[in-house]
């Protein structure tokens, strides 16, 4: 017994070595985003000396953050209501209507999750610029149309156990298909609901490639996109690059820390089914 | 029963039509354009198999099909084996395990682009600098040669991914039976042979899944590839969905761009056939 007790308290010691390492990364962007530049260059690896917060708002400033972030928040909020209303509206159609044409639409669905985004990016690019579509916009129904088929098979899933009792009983009482669906069968999807909304969002936050095709312009950059410029600039300037790192990765981790069960089962549940 | 019909394709007409317009569209012109002298404009005529024989005899092309494979095997099992390592140690029942799992899981909420720069300066400046303390010349200029940056990237996405494997893996290791492990115990089961014969086929079905998640990923890698290594030094650790991108809007040469994104999709197509065929059989014989 005594033995088991020990190999416990190995275990743990161990595993806590192996997240300090996990951390090592980001403690040292953090530590080095607080150094001067010529501190940086002589001491990487011991505390600042001395203290240069001022990286801060220089990094700040080159990163037009206020402005980054505000575009990074619209068009994740705005992307993922929209592919959560029409995503839900659909499978809720493809599910109460028991149709050969059902399931093709739901196969042609499942199937467009085998499309991998670079295969299909320059045809997109060509046809929405022809539109001139290549604007905020264009990239939320962009996201619509990349993020609905998951979106759609995780609500199909989910629909599927809510007895059509229900519906019954609501258009009894006089409700049609629209308010049946938003007044009595959204709200018993809020678990489901809010996975997807967690998929949707982390994807959509980080995603640089399909912003930086569609827009590229200075006062519609996101975060990733401001990041990938400002990094190219500051390359030789670690002090300024590293605290805009830490400054753009802040708002996931503040995220993380309040719903962190929520966030780590809503991003692995779309890839177990 | 006409009625009946509206409200089923007016509750499906947004998806349908942002699906045909961002995903079939583009998959179906990309298909044509491949086949012809396609400017990213206009095609003016049809060149049959030409752009087709152009990849397969483009030298970054063969050379990102091959560095994405092997980095592909490598990553599978590295970051099955880290998975598979930590779901086991935060598994098992002490204080902090769940601060652990939260720890692990944690770069997977940062994009790639930004992962890639943080650890851009952990292999340039960090390394060096242990490097100088201990003495080990190795450690300096890191991603400055084609197997620093390999191996950099295999270490980056190690870290980011191993804790999005470990989640999946908690959760079949969490099914195993207790009482099948202590009657093995009773029986005088060694830890190693529990582990062989109990854990293992338990996590089965975790591993099917485990692998073909981290293989596709793989494949379809750009954002940590891009911000890393950049695809240096001299395109050596380019990988395909890189290539695709330099070749169409770097180089301009859309055509011979869209024929390596087809081929790149039969690629990745395949291999999620693949594992949707095993998990459909896997399905049956359960």
């Amino acid at each position: 017994m005594k033995n088991k007790h020990m190999s416990i308290r190995m275990i743990q010691v161990v595993s806590f070595l192996l997240g300090i390492i996990w951390l090592l990364p980001f403690y040292l962007m953090v530590v080095n985003s607080l150094k001067t530049k010529k501190d940086i260059f002589v001491n990487t690896l011991g505390f600042p000396n001395p203290f240069s917060a001022s990286n801060y708002p220089d990094a700040m400033q080159q990163l037009d953050f206020l402005k980054s972030l505000t575009n990074s928040v619209l068009i994740t909020i705005v992307s993922v209501s929209i592919i959560i209303i029409f995503s839900s509206m659909a499978a809720y159609a493809l599910v109460r209507t028991k149709k050969k044409i059902s399931g093709i639409i739901f196969l042609i669905f499942a199937s467009a999750m085998l499309i991998p985004f670079q295969s299909v990016m320059i045809p997109l690019v060509s046809i929405f610029g022809k539109v001139h579509m290549l604007n905020r916009i264009g990239i939320i129904f962009m996201y619509l149309g990349f993020g609905s088929s998951l979106s759609i098979f995780l609500y199909h899933g989910s629909l599927k156990s809510i007895p059509t009792a229900l519906d019954e009983a609501a258009r009894i009482d006089g409700c049609n298909r629209w308010q049946t669906f938003w007044y009595v069968i959204f709200p018993m999807l809020k678990p489901i609901t809010v996975t997807v909304a967690i998929l949707n969002a982390i994807w959509i936050w980080n995603d640089y490639l399909l912003p930086s095709l569609v827009i590229n312009a200075p006062d519609t950059q996101t975060i990733p996109l401001k990041m990938f410029y400002f990094f190219g600039e500051y390359t030789k300037q670690w002090n300024l690059a590293l605290a805009g790192l830490t400054i753009s990765i802040l708002p996931i981790i503040i995220f993380y820390f309040f719903a962190q069960k929520q966030i780590i089962k809503g991003m692995t549940e779309g890839s177990v089914k | 029963m006409k009625n009946n019909n509206t409200w089923f394709w007016l509750f499906l007409a947004p998806v349908m039509l942002a699906l045909f317009f961002v995903v079939i569209l583009p998959l179906i012109f990309g298909i044509y354009y491949s086949f012809t002298d396609w400017n990213g404009i206009i095609a003016t005529r049809f060149v049959g198999i030409k752009n087709y024989i152009n990849v397969f005899q483009s030298t970054t092309f063969l050379n990102a099909l091959w560095f994405t494979t092997k980095f592909a095997v490598v990553a599978i099992i590295m970051e099955n084996v880290i998975g598979l390592a930590l779901a086991m140690l935060v598994t098992q029942k002490f204080k902090g395990r769940h601060l652990l799992r939260t720890v692990f899981f944690m770069p997977n909420l940062i994009g790639g682009l930004i992962l890639g720069f943080i650890w851009q300066f952990i292999f340039i400046k960090a390394f060096a600098a242990v490097g100088n303390v201990i003495g080990v010349s190795a450690l300096e200029s890191w991603l400055a040669t084609p197997g620093t940056g390999f191996w950099g990237m295999i270490i980056l996405m190690s870290w980011q991914y191993a804790g999005y494997i470990m989640v999946i893996y908690i959760a079949y290791l969490e099914n195993v039976d207790h009482e099948l492990i202590e009657a093995a115990e009773i029986d005088g089961a060694s830890a190693w042979q529990r582990f062989l014969h109990i854990t293992i086929p338990m996590i089965a079905p975790a591993f099917t899944i485990n692998v073909f998640l981290t293989l596709s990923n793989s494949f379809k890698l750009y954002d940590q590839n891009l911000s890393l290594t950049a695809g240096g030094p001299y395109d050596s650790t380019q990988m395909l969905a890189m290539d695709i991108y330099n070749t169409a809007f770097s180089q301009n040469n859309m055509a011979l761009g869209q024929s390596k994104a087809v081929v790149f999709f039969l690629i990745v197509a395949i291999i999620s056939l693949t594992q949707v065929y095993y998990s459909k059989k896997r399905e049956v014989e359960v």
